[in-house]
C-alpha cells in the first residue's frame, strides 16, 4: 500500500548511462573549438614524447654550412645560427615547455589547493592568516615573484617550474578557497552530517566532488600561464640552458637577427602562440562541459 | 497518546544564540514544550521566527546555547539529553532522529546519483556487510517513498521537484528513524506535488509509526497534518495547543492575526481579517518584554516590562500572553 | 453570443491564440500555445496554475518581454485598448511599458535597484512617461509612496533598509507611479510572510479602486484569488482550460484539472486524512501530450481526448471551459 504512487509516475527520458570522463568527453564534442584544443594539445604530447623518433635531427646537432636558412626539403622549418634544424628544436621544446606546464601547474595546485581548502574549510583565525599571506603574494606581479625566485634558486628547468609553480599558488589558493566555502553551506552538507556522515567523508564526497569544475578550467588555463611565464624566464636566461631548446629561450636567441631572418622567432612564437590558444579554447570547453546542470 | 508524564521527548528551556556584528540574536529564546511519541507537532511562524533553527537543535544539527533536548531511551524508561552526549553517541542516535529540508533542490549532492543519495547514510553507518543486502534495502526504501526503480542511476537535476523531495525521504528513512524532523518540507512544491508529498508522509507515518514534528509557514498545510500546534512568533512559543483547539478558539493575539490572515479558497467565508501592523522586530538582543507587543492591539503596561509565560490556559492549551483568555474572543 | 459579449463588455485587453516558443539546442519549448484571454476595463482577473504553466510567459508576452533569442512569439495578437501590441515597434512598446501597462514582479529584493534611493526610482519612473520637472516628479513620488503607507521621511533611503513587505510596496508605488491602465502582478506576495502578505493585498485592493486599473495576478493560489479578484482563468500546460467569473468557478468548477486543483488545497474548515491529488506531473513543455494536453492524468478521459485539441466553449453564461467531456455531460443533462 505503500507504493500506491508508482504507477501515477509517467515515463521520463531513460538516459544512457555514461561513465563521468565519457560524459565529460560528450559533452566536450560539442564544442568545435574544445576539440580543437584538445586535439592540439594531444598532438603536441605525442611530439613531445616521441621527440627523439619523430625529430629529423637531434637538437643539438649544427649543420654549419646550412646556417640562418629559410625553409626547405631538408630543413622544414628552416635552420637557426648555428645551423640547427628548427623543427626538431621545436620538437624538442614542447617536451620543456608542457613540462614546465604541467608539473608547475601541478605544484601550484597542490600547494595553493591545500593552503585554499584548510582556509575555507575550517574558517576563522586560520583562514585570515593564510588568505593575509595569500594577498601579499598576490600584489607582487606573478612575472616578478616568478623572476625573483629563479634568481634566487638559479637557473635550470627544475628550478624554473618552482619558480613558475609558486608564483600561481595564490591564485590557486583564493579559487580553491572560495570553492569549498560556497560547497560548505550547502544545504547538502547538513544533509550528509544529518545521516551522520564524517568530516572526510563530507570533504571527500561532497566537497571536493564538486568544488572540481572550477579548479580543472583554472587549472587548464594556469597551463598557458606556466608556459608563457616559463618562456619569460628563458627569454631572459633565467631558465633552460642552451644548447638545450626551449621556446622562450629560442625567441630569445633569435632576437639579434629578427631584423633578417625573422624565421627564427617566428616559429617558436607561433608554437607558443597555438599552444596557449589551444589550453585556452580546452579550458573554456571544459567550463561548459564540467557543469551537471547544462547536461542533456 | 501515551502517559502525559513520560513524554518521548522533552525539551527544556532550549536556547540558541548566534553571534552577529550587531549583538546577540536570540533565534531560540528559552522554549520548552514535549512531543508524544506517535504524534506529529506542528511548527508554525513566519520567517525568522526560528522555527528551523528549533528543528535543528532538536536533533543536534546545531549545538544549543542552553537547555535541554531529552529523548526517550529505547526501554521507554529512562532518558538521553541529546544537547550533551558525546559525538559517539550522538553518531549512534542519528539513527533514530532524522531530518528532511526543506528545499529539494539544494539538499541532495548534484554529482551523486538516486542510487547513492539513497545508498549515503546505510554506508555511513556500515548498515549492511554485504551489497545484496544493501542493494535489497534501498530497492526497498524507493518503493516505499514511490520512486521507480529505473531512477536509481538519474541525477537529481534530472528529476522534478516531488521527486527530489521523495528521495530525501527515502534517505531519512533509511536507518529506521522513530523521530523525524520535517523541515518545510512541501514550501517550495507545486499544489498538486504538495499534496501528493502529504499524502506519503502520512502514509508512512500510519505505517511505521513515526514521530513528526512538522515545520512550516504554511497553517494550512500545518493544520491538515499536525495533532498539536506550536505557534512561534521571535524564537519563542507563543501558543501550543490542540491543532482543533487552535484553530476553533486561538487565544495569543498574534494567533488569531496569524489565522485571519490566511487566504481561503472560499467564498463568502465571513471573517474579520486582522491585519497587523508593521513588521517583526528584530531578534537581536530583544527586551525582556512580550515579544509581540509592537504590533498586538491589547497592548498594556505590563506587556512593555514583562515576558509572558507559556501557561497551560485549559487543559493541553498553553498560550503566552498576559491575557490569555481575556483578549479579542 | 461571444461576439456580442465582447462588445458589452468595453475589453481593455484581448488576447488571441497568442502562442509563445523557446528554441532551446535540446527542442522546442511550447511555453503558450493558443492562448485566448479577456479582460474588460476595471476588472481584475486571476491567472492561476502551477510552475511551468506558461503564467509568467504570457505577461511577459504582453509586456513585449520575451527573451529572444529564445523565445519567439510565433501567432497571435495582443490587443491593448483596440491596438495590436505584438505588431508595435520597439520604441512604441517603450512607451507603453510603464506607461500604461505596469508590471510588479515576484520578488521585491530583485526588482529594486540597490544603489538608488526609492524616491528617485519612482521619481525616474515618472519622469520617462510624464512631461514633468526633477522636483515636481521627486514630489509625485513622495505622494507615491505615501500612497502606499510608506512616510514621507523614509522616501531617501535605499531599498536595503526596508523590509521585504516595505519593498513590495515601494514596487507597487513604482509601478502605479502612471497611472496606468493595466497592472499585471507576478506572484506579487509568494516571498512574503502571511501577515505581510494580507497587509500587501489588503494595500492592492484598495489601490485598484482608488485608480480603476484593471489587474491580472498571475498567482498559485487559489486563496489569494477569493480575495480580490473578480474573474479567474485556470492555465495548465500553456493553454486557459477554464475561465469564468470567480463566483462560478469557485462554486462549480467544470474543468477536470480546476477540480483536481481544488482538492489538492488542504481545507481548513473539514478534516481529510487524505487529499485528493491528480495522478503524475505537468507534461514536459517540450514534449506535450496530443491532444488534450491533461489527458493522460485525466479521469474523465476518452479516447477523441488524444486525438482532438479541445477549444473552449461557453457551457454556462460567461463560464468556458475547454473540455467536450464536460461540453456533453452538460449537453445531456440539459437536453434531459
Amino acid at each position: 500500500m505503500t507504493n500506491v504512487n508508482m504507477e501515477m509516475i509517467p515515463e521520463t527520458t531513460g538516459r544512457k548511462r555514461r561513465g563521468p570522463l565519457a560524459e565529460v568527453l560528450f559533452r566536450l564534442r560539442k564544442s568545435p573549438l574544445a576539440m580543437f584544443g584538445l586535439v592540439v594539445i594531444l598532438l603536441l604530447a605525442f611530439l613531445a614524447i616521441f621527440a627523439d623518433v619523430l625529430a629529423p635531427y637531434p637538437y643539438q646537432k649544427q649543420h654549419l654550412q646550412h646556417m640562418f636558412e629559410g625553409p626547405s626539403a631538408e630543413f622544414w622549418l628552416g635552420t637557426d645560427e648555428f645551423g640547427r634544424d628548427i623543427l626538431s628544436r621545436l620538437i624538442y621544446g614542447a617536451r620543456v615547455s608542457l613540462q614546465v606546464g604541467f608539473i608547475a601547474v601541478g605544484i601550484a595546485l597542490f600547494v595553493g589547493g591545500m593552503l585554499g581548502a584548510v582556509a575555507g574549510y575550517y574558517g576563522g583565525r586560520i583562514d585570515n592568516v593564510i588568505m593575509r599571506v595569500m594577498d601579499v603574494l598576490l600584489s607582487i606581479p606573478q612575472t616578478l615573484l616568478a623572476i625573483a625566485i629563479a634568481a634566487a634558486l638559479g637557473p635550470g628547468l627544475f628550478n624554473m617550474m618552482i619558480a613558475v609553480g609558486i608564483s600561481a599558488v595564490p591564485n590557486y589558493a583564493r579559487i580553491v578557497r572560495g570553492s569549498v566555502l560556497s560547497i560548505r553551506g550547502m544545504e547538502f552538507i547538513e544533509a550528509a552530517r544529518s545521516v551522520g556522515s564524517s568530516d572526510m567523508r563530507i570533504i571527500l564526497k561532497h566537497i571536493i566532488p564538486n568544488s572540481m569544475a572550477p579548479i580543472i578550467v583554472q587549472s587548464t588555463l594556469g597551463v598557458a600561464s606556466a608556459i608563457l611565464n616559463a618562456a619569460g624566464l628563458s627569454f631572459i636566461g633565467l631558465g633552460i640552458q642552451p644548447p638545450f631548446p626551449e621556446w622562450g629561450a629560442m625567441l630569445s636567441g633569435g632576437r639579434q637577427y629578427i631584423r633578417d631572418f625573422p624565421h627564427l622567432t617566428l616559429y617558436p612564437g607561433l608554437a607558443i602562440m597555438v599552444t596557449i590558444l589551444a589550453l585556452n579554447f580546452l579550458g573554456d570547453g571544459l567550463r561548459d562541459a564540467l557543469d551537471p546542470k547544462l547536461k542533456r | 497518546m501515551t502517559d502525559n508524564n513520560k513524554p518521548y521527548i522533552r525539551v527544556e528551556n532550549l536556547k540558541k544564540y548566534f553571534h552577529t556584528k550587531h549583538g546577540m540574536l536570540h533565534a531560540v529564546d528559552d522554549v520548552s514544550f514535549h512531543i508524544e511519541k506517535g504524534e506529529t507537532l506542528g511548527l508554525v511562524g513566519e520567517s525568522g521566527c526560528g522555527k528551523s533553527t528549533l528543528g535543528r537543535c532538536l536533533i543536534r544539527l546545531l549545538e544549543s546555547t542552553a537547555g535541554s533536548v531529552f529523548l526517550q531511551n529505547e526501554s521507554g524508561d529512562s532518558y538521553t539529553d541529546l544537547t550533551k552526549v558525546s559525538a559517539s553517541v550522538m553518531k549512534d542516535l542519528r539513527r533514530r532522529v532524522q531530518i528532511v529540508f526543506q528545499d529539494p533542490y539544494s539538499c541532495l549532492n548534484p554529482r551523486l546519483s538516486v542510487w547513492e543519495l539513497i545508498a549515503e547514510p546505510l554506508i555511513v553507518n556500515r548498515v549492511f556487510s554485504n551489497t545484496q543486502d544493501m542493494r535489497r534495502r534501498i530497492l526497498e526504501l524507493m518503493s516505499t517513498v514511490g520512486l521507480a526503480e529505473r531512477l536509481e542511476n538519474s541525477y537529481p537535476h534530472e528529476l522534478d521537484g516531488g521527486r527530489r523531495q521523495r528521495i530525501g525521504i527515502a534517505r531519512s528513512l533509511a536507518l529506521n528513524p522513530e523521530f523525524i524532523v520535517l523541515d518545510e518540507p512541501v514550501s517550495a512544491l507545486d499544489v498538486c506535488i504538495q499534496a501528493q508529498i502529504l499524502n506519503l508522509l502520512n502514509e508512512l507515518q500510519r505505517e511505521f509509526h513515526y514521530t513528526y514534528v512538522f515545520i512550516s509557514h504554511n497553517l494550512s498545510v500545518v493544520k491538515h497534518v499536525s495533532d498539536r500546534i506550536a505557534v512561534m512568533y521571535l524564537g519563542q512559543i507563543v501558543e501550543l495547543s490542540g491543532y482543533k483547539e487552535l484553530f476553533i478558539k486561538p487565544l495569543h493575539p498574534y494567533t488569531q492575526a496569524l489565522l485571519s490572515a490566511i487566504p481561503v479558497a472560499k467564498l463568502d467565508v465571513q471573517k474579520e481579517r486582522i491585519i497587523l501592523e508593521g513588521d517583526v522586530p528584530s531578534p537581536i538582543e530583544p527586551p525582556d518584554a512580550c515579544r509581540f507587543m509592537g504590533r498586538c492591539q491589547y497592548c498594556q503596561d505590563i506587556c512593555r516590562s514583562r515576558t509572558p509565560e507559556l501557561k497551560e490556559i485549559e487543559p493541553g492549551h498553553y498560550v503566552a500572553c498576559h491575557f490569555a483568555g481575556e483578549v479579542g474572543l | 453570443m461571444e461576439q456580442a459579449n465582447r462588445n458589452e463588455r468595453d475589453l481593455l485587453l484581448d488576447i488571441r491564440d497568442l502562442t509563445i516558443q523557446y528554441r532551446t539546442d535540446n527542442g522546442v519549448v511550447h511555453a503558450v500555445g493558443g492562448l485566448n484571454l479577456q479582460l474588460g476595463r476595471g476588472e481584475s482577473l486571476g491567472l492561476v496554475g502551477e510552475t511551468g504553466a506558461g503564467k509568467t510567459t504570457t505577461a511577459l508576452g504582453i509586456m513585449g518581454l520575451i527573451p529572444s533569442p529564445p523565445g519567439v512569439v510565433t501567432s497571435g495578437q495582443i490587443f491593448f485598448e483596440g491596438e495590436d501590441l505584438l505588431t508595435k515597434s520597439e520604441t512604441e512598446m517603450r512607451d507603453v511599458r510603464g506607461g500604461k501597462i505596469a508590471m510588479i514582479f515576484q520578488d521585491p529584493m530583485t526588482s529594486l535597484n540597490p544603489v538608488m534611493t526609492v524616491d528617485r526610482q519612482i521619481a525616474e519612473m515618472i519622469r520617462l512617461h510624464r512631461n514633468v520637472s526633477d522636483a515636481e516628479s521627486l514630489t509625485l513620488a513622495g505622494d507615491m509612496l505615501e500612497l502606499v503607507g510608506i512616510r514621507r521621511e523614509r522616501m531617501h533611503d535605499y531599498p536595503h533598509q526596508f523590509s521585504g513587505g516595505m519593498k513590495q510596496r515601494v514596487v507597487i508605488a513604482i509601478a502605479l507611479a502612471c497611472d496606468p491602465g493595466l497592472l499585471i502582478a507576478d506572484e506579487p506576495t509568494t516571498a512574503l510572510d502571511v501577515t505581510i502578505q494580507a497587509q500587501v493585498l489588503e494595500l492592492m485592493k484598495r489601490l485598484k479602486i482608488q485608480f480603476n486599473a484593471s489587474m491580472i495576478l498571475i498567482t498559485h493560489d487559489l486563496g489569494i484569488v477569493a480575495d480580490i479578484c473578480d474573474k479567474v482563468a485556470i492555465m495548465y500546460a500553456g493553454r486557459v482550460v477554464e475561465y469564468a467569473d470567480k463566483r462560478a468557478l469557485y462554486t462549480h468548477p467544470l474543468h477536470p484539472y480546476t477540480i483536481g486543483l481544488f482538492n489538492s488545497v488542504p481545507d481548513l474548515d473539514e478534516d481529510r486524512e487524505e487529499l485528493a491529488v491528480i495522478p503524475g506531473l505537468m507534461p514536459d513543455p517540450m514534449d506535450l501530450p496530443t491532444g488534450c494536453t491533461f489527458h493522460p492524468r485525466c479521469e474523465m478521459a476518452v479516447e477523441d481526448c488524444a486525438k482532438l485539441r479541445p477549444e473552449m466553449a461557453e457551457l454556462e453564461p460567461g463560464h468556458f471551459v475547454a473540455c467536450p467531456v464536460r461540453a456533453r455531460m452538460l449537453g445531456a443533462a440539459q437536453g434531459r
